[in-house]
């Protein structure tokens, strides 16, 4: 991959910052989505909380389903392959797709390899737990990284505690004597220029977004609060009870994530939540696939 | 001098790190209540022209903000900015309206589209240029373009207004913001 094109592919989600990116499963969500304010749109099959009700194996959706939301929005359109599955991964970037989420809500295809990023065109966003598998996937190519959280829960818990897992340790590494960084590099098992550059920066290299369970539009602004440079959310629109209204509030709750008396106006009325599911009911958890 | 960067959605930050850079103050617009702040120039950032449409609508910014800058406010705008300030926009309705071009959305197509080269800027010379699923201006009066990219208007600057359809806050060039700063101080 020419070091421009992965520039270009990090300035791509430079540009979704402050926005919101919607899981839909049709052309006509897909408009609703874009009319409510969406930055762009994940393309999918089923919605995480539809892949938990079916179970079995989830894998890229049909191309003629991403090919109709593609015609169908002017926004990005983004969409999922499986864990390691560089074929999924090359044919979404045959149909011209705009970013490719190597995503843990359809079954790996690989228990151990993710796949090489760094051999292919068009962007990647990946999830991640800790500061460590967010800087492997960069390593591998991710220009994007979101956290996993517990997709297809409605519950925020998992989101918060992967945010916060990753400021502490990037916070850590800051503190650090520039000669300790080689070893931290080792603890975290990433590459030392990473390490180095998230010692240097106080961030990571990429533009890191919230997601996994986000359901509300206080859920939003909080994985705002906590450092998210903008949200994902999956079920949590199409499986409450008015979807463009919901998808409506929480991009208007992304943009003023500190008014509290906006997000009390922009939370009123929005009908019935995703009635979700405790983590702990669960018994997949999906944020435990790929590290 | 104080500007004021459009931060509903997309690099806003970047924006504010450029200007910064150059001793500018600067200042976030995200609700209408942020107008009652004074500022002297006014920023749109890149992003998602469609998002950021719907949000200076739903929160009253669009009539203020046009009325500011068809007044003379000092105004940068790039890729989706330019989108915003255009009068015209293929196949769409129009944003703020007060710059007298036609343009045309994703006009290099999807990400596989984006690219980056180095051309000229009537009066800078040759510059950066990162275009990310960029637009590029279909017409426009001759006087006020100032780059174009394989025939492609991709830059014009008219009364306060400078537009471009790439991103200067992604590249470690300034010259851009020194001339929309000469340009505000003119003001």
């Amino acid at each position: 991959m020419e070091e421009n094109r992965y520039e270009l592919n990090k300035n791509l989600a430079q540009m979704l910052k402050g926005g919101v990116i919607m899981d839909v499963t049709t052309p006509e969500q897909a408009k609703i989505a874009e009319t409510a304010g969406a930055c762009a749109v994940m393309a999918l099959e089923r919605i995480p909380a539809d892949i938990r009700a079916a179970g079995g194996v989830s894998r890229m959706s049909d191309p003629k389903m991403i090919k109709g939301i593609q015609n169908a929005v002017s926004i990005p359109v983004m969409a999922k392959c499986r864990i390691g599955h560089f074929v999924e991964a090359q044919v979404l970037e045959a149909i011209d797709i705009d970013y490719i989420d190597e995503s843990e809500v359809l079954s790996p295809a690989d228990d151990i390899y993710h796949i090489d990023k760094t051999k292919f065109k068009v962007p990647f966003v990946c999830g991640a737990r800790n500061l460590g598998e967010a800087l492997r996937r960069i390593a591998e190519g991710a220009a994007m990284i979101r956290t996993k959280g517990e997709p297809g829960t409605g519950d925020v818990i998992q989101a918060v505690h992967h945010m916060r897992q990753m400021n502490k340790e990037i916070s850590q590494l800051v503190s650090l004597r520039e000669d300790e960084v080689f070893e931290a590099a080792k603890q975290l098992q990433v590459p030392y220029d990473l390490a180095l550059y998230v010692h240097e920066h106080g961030k990571l290299p990429v533009v890191n977004f919230a997601a996994g369970g986000i359901a509300t539009p206080a859920d939003a602004a909080l994985m705002m609060q906590l450092g998210a440079e903008g949200v994902f959310v999956g079920s949590g629109i199409f499986k409450s009870g008015n979807p463009a209204k919901r998808a409506e509030a929480i991009v208007q709750a992304v943009t003023n994530y500190t008014d509290a008396a906006k997000i009390a106006a922009l939370s009123e009325d929005l009908g019935e939540a995703m009635v979700g599911i405790n983590e702990e009911e669960i018994k997949i958890l999906m944020a435990e696939r790929g590290q | 001098m104080k500007a004021a960067v459009l931060a509903v959605q997309g690099d806003f930050i970047e924006h504010e790190n450029m200007l910064r850079r150059l001793g500018v103050e600067t200042m976030e617009i995200r609700q209408s209540a942020d107008l009652s702040e004074p500022f002297d120039a006014l920023v749109l950032p890149g992003g998602e022209s469609t998002v950021q449409g719907k949000l200076l609508n739903e929160l009253d910014l669009m009539k203020p903000l046009h009325d500011k800058i068809a007044a003379g406010l000092p105004t940068l705008a790039t890729c989706a900015g330019l989108i915003l300030l255009a009068e015209h926009i293929e196949n769409d309705g129009s944003y703020l309206g007060t710059l007298p071009v036609t343009v045309r959305r994703n006009a290099y197509g999807r990400q596989l589209g984006s690219f980056y080269t180095e051309s000229q800027w009537q009066g800078i010379g040759k510059i950066p240029m990162t275009f990310i699923r960029a637009p590029f201006i279909t017409a426009a009066d001759p006087t006020i373009v100032r780059a174009t990219v394989d025939d492609h208007i991709v830059g014009v600057t008219y009364r306060n207004q400078i537009a471009l359809s790439f991103h200067p806050e992604l590249n470690d060039d300034l010259r851009i913001y020194e001339q929309f700063i000469k340009m505000a101080d003119r003001n």
